[in-house]
């Protein structure tokens, strides 16, 4: 039995990029122009295949010593994903990605942030502040985040219990998640849906969905809905390689393709379901082309600009032609829920081999430092602020009351029609439900 | 003794002549007749006329003209992205029916049969029925799942379940189940604009049925109010609550019972949740004895919420044990002596009625 580490090895070139297979090339610049490098024109002309390719270029060493700000500089960088996609059933969309100092240092921030949050709940699972299920999404960062920067908030996502995440991609609050966990009255869901219950329907998120695979044919729901009402947006349905064997699965699929709905199902492949590995599970672990007559697309969902890179193609491809399948090879440091310590099914050392070898928030940093973008200290002065983020978003969570006994009753309908409800003892506690 | 003394007064009540008072007298004089059929269709052809919003969508639905003919002529009206006709797959076009709800669409999904739903039944709970309340009132889902439900002729044991009780135990939905063509056009006008998600049971057999309606029930504005039961033929000696096909049979069975002097109070409960709980309660405190008539199964069923209700409201108002008619407990036959048997007859309502009023042992028994 392969492990994991090394199936994903022999299957992938290494991830690694010396500095000279970038290039560094800049339009609508403010800067002068300066002589070119005629070494770096070579390099550039390689991969100057977008049609934005400017023909201001800047010599690598001037470039690498200019000291600009961190957070705002959207100059565009042009880079490579770790590995080229994998396509069935569709042109594959090219390695080459834009991206800006700016961005790289949101995605760090915004990743360090769930990475910190997700850490954080363990705690307080641990501690039985947080009760039920707890389904952490550390080491899937790259996934929220990715697609969340290739989407706008007209663009509707789904997803199953591991949501925290994906939750505050679509702009959720520290507040609002701990809150939840801690069955407090700041909860996104007032306290009443718990972990596996986000919802931020203001944002186009719906949740947040117990049932293994439901969230399949919710979402291309979303998509017929948007489809409707001419919306020229897209819903993505986030699911598990586990919910990838659900007949509803393909039962909505088939449809979405017969109605040409723009339904984008992302299968989140972290390569088990719960305890058993997907090669135990699935005849055909391929998941981007169990479609089928369905395009997929199989992409590195640990490499943020990659999740992007497909998000984007995806999102264009299914407004024109209908479902697309998004395959992202992604890992879980956790255990299926804090109920699995997770080592029962696979070894320490595939754990920490994936942490060494891919994890995603240290490729942002990788990149960041190696284009000199932030310096090591500033990387770390935001990991220390997201830190305190959490931490107070925590301390003010835990001094947020619980829900008043009322809540009860409230919000089983939409219009209760002045109807009753009863408690345990129906002669004891009654409400007329407004 | 004491059982000799009431014979005696309730064959002196015999001796009144009361007027039978029917709900077919209070409709105008020049009263149009139309089956359920007619009146569902119209439902649907007004609602999807008034909103945009509200689209059908199921086994053939649209080209077919409906399985049992109820969207007939819709798909030409409405065109084929409001009428859609879906592969034999509930699972997936239920789940996709409730995902447009939650973006704000307002679906009526139709079961070919409701035994079918339960293919989809993870979507119809999990998946509308709780989300109002997981989310704190953000999602809601305005939906409609409707479709024949409980037993038609011959069908066999896979075909014939009624889902009321199933359906109605669970919190979140709403559970409403038509007798006649008024009921049917106001309950379904009135499930298509509630913004919760509507189970709506409607029985195979009624569907070519007539009945007169009014210009209101004709009125493209016509709605009943959810929750509420109707009162289809009032009555002093004994309360019979029935819902769909059964209402028919207990007016039957009201129409003998008031040969023998018993004059039964016939509830046409339309909804079975919310229950209307004080309409029976009231009918109970002023009759004193019920019987509760249902199609489906008699375990955990309809009859016994009702049963339980009226114990719990209105224990000193009883004069009798609470009778239970439902379907037989067993899987359906086919044979149709068989099936005769585990379906309730008009003459098992006017039984158990009896029964309620201690009128069935003969009189010379009693001693």
């Amino acid at each position: 039995m392969p492990t994991l580490l090394s199936a994903w090895f022999n299957s992938h070139q290494p991830n690694l990029h010396p500095p000279s297979f970038y290039s560094l090339s800049l339009f609508r610049s403010s800067h002068p122009p300066p002589s070119p490098n005629p070494t770096l024109a070579m390099a550039l002309s390689r991969f100057a295949s977008s049609s934005r390719s400017g023909s201001l270029l800047k010599p690598l060493s001037s470039a690498i010593s200019l000291r600009r700000p961190i957070s705002t500089d959207t100059t565009p960088i042009t880079l490579e994903t770790s590995v080229p996609f994998t396509a069935h059933q569709c042109e594959a969309p090219s390695r080459t990605v834009q991206t800006s100092a700016n961005e790289l240092l949101t995605f760090f921030r915004d990743m360090a942030l769930m990475r910190r949050m997700e850490i954080a709940a363990d705690s307080l699972y641990k501690a039985k502040l947080i009760r039920g299920f707890c389904h952490l999404y550390d080491g899937q960062e790259a996934v929220a985040v990715g697609m969340e920067a290739a989407l706008t908030k007209k663009d509707c996502i789904i997803t199953a219990y591991r949501d925290h995440c994906t939750f505050m991609a679509r702009g959720g609050t520290l507040l609002e998640v701990f809150a939840e966990l801690m069955g407090r009255q700041a909860g996104c869901s007032r306290g009443k849906g718990g972990s596996m219950h986000f919802y931020k329907k203001d944002s186009n998120f719906y949740g947040g969905h117990g049932i293994v695979g439901a969230q399949v044919p919710l979402g291309c729901g979303l998509a017929f809905a948007q489809k409707y009402s001419k919306d020229e947006a897209v819903t993505f349905a986030l699911y598990g390689d586990g919910a990838a064997n659900q007949g509803q699965l393909f039962e909505a699929l088939n449809i979405s393709a017969l109605w040409d709905l723009p339904a984008i199902l992302v299968c989140e492949n972290n390569h088990y379901g719960m305890g058993t590995a997907e090669w135990r599970a699935a005849k055909s672990p391929a998941y981007y082309k169990r479609g089928d007559y369905a395009p997929g697309l199989k992409v590195d969902g640990m490499d943020v600009l990659a999740v992007k890179q497909a998000c984007t193609f995806a999102k264009e491809h299914a407004l024109k032609n209908g479902p697309i399948i998004l395959e992202m090879d992604t890992y879980r440091y956790h255990g299926h829920s804090m109920s699995d310590p997770g080592s029962t099914y696979r070894t320490r050392d595939e754990i920490t081999g994936v942490r060494q070898e891919r994890d995603p928030i240290e490729r942002i940093r990788k990149l960041i430092l190696s284009h000199d973008l932030a310096t090591e200290k500033e990387l770390k002065d935001i990991e220390k602020e997201v830190r305190k983020e959490v931490d107070d978003a925590i301390a003010q969570a835990k001094e947020n009351p619980v829900p008043e006994s009322s809540e009860l009753f409230t919000n089983v309908y939409a219009k209760g029609l002045g109807v009753e409800s009863f408690g345990a003892d129906r002669k004891e506690v009654r409400a007329t439900l407004p | 003794m004491l059982a000799i003394a009431r014979q005696r007064i309730l064959g002196q009540s015999f001796q009144k002549i009361r007027p039978a008072v029917s709900v077919l007298r209070s409709y105008s004089s020049a009263a149009k007749q139309i089956t359920v059929r007619e009146a569902l269709n119209s439902a649907l052809d007004e609602e999807m006329s008034a909103d945009p919003k509200v689209f059908l969508m199921g086994e053939e639905v649209g080209e077919y003209q409906g399985a049992y003919k109820i969207t007939k002529g819709l798909l030409e009206k409405y065109g084929p992205e409001r009428v859609l006709d879906t592969p034999i797959t509930e699972a997936g076009f239920t789940g996709i029916g409730v995902g447009a709800a939650y973006y704000g669409l307002k679906p009526v999904v139709e079961f070919m049969t409701f035994n079918f739903s339960m293919q989809a039944i993870d979507h119809i709970i999990n998946s509308a029925a709780k989300s109002n309340y997981m989310s704190a009132g953000q999602i809601s889902v305005p939906i409609v799942f409707r479709g024949p439900n409980g037993a038609a002729a011959g069908v066999g044991a896979q075909h014939s379940q009624c889902y009321a009780s199933w359906y109605a135990s669970c919190p979140g939905l709403k559970v409403l189940s038509p007798y006649n063509s008024e009921d049917a056009r106001g309950l379904l006008k009135a499930a298509i604009r509630d913004p919760d998600p509507v189970v709506f049971l409607e029985n195979e057999l009624l569907y070519g049925e007539s009945f007169p309606v009014s210009d209101e029930v004709l009125d493209s504005s016509f709605c009943i109010p959810i929750g509420k039961a109707k009162i289809e033929r009032e009555g002093k000696d004994v309360t019979i609550t029935a819902f769909s096909k059964m209402v028919g049979y207990a007016l039957k069975a009201a129409e003998i019972l008031e040969k023998d002097g018993i004059y039964a109070e016939v509830i046409n409960l339309r909804s079975i949740r919310p229950l209307d709980r004080s309409t029976i309660n009231a009918s109970v405190r002023k009759t004193n004895r019920l019987v509760t008539v249902e199609e489906g199964f008699p375990q955990h069923g309809v009859g016994a919420e009702i049963c339980a209700s009226v114990v719990e409201e209105s224990f000193a108002y009883l004069d009798a044990p609470v009778e239970r008619i439902a379907g037989a407990d067993v899987p359906m036959p086919y044979a149709a002596n068989l099936e005769r048997m585990a379906v309730p007859q008009i003459e098992d309502i006017v039984r158990a009625a009896r029964r309620a009023c201690y009128r069935s042992v003969p009189l010379a028994a009693a001693a």
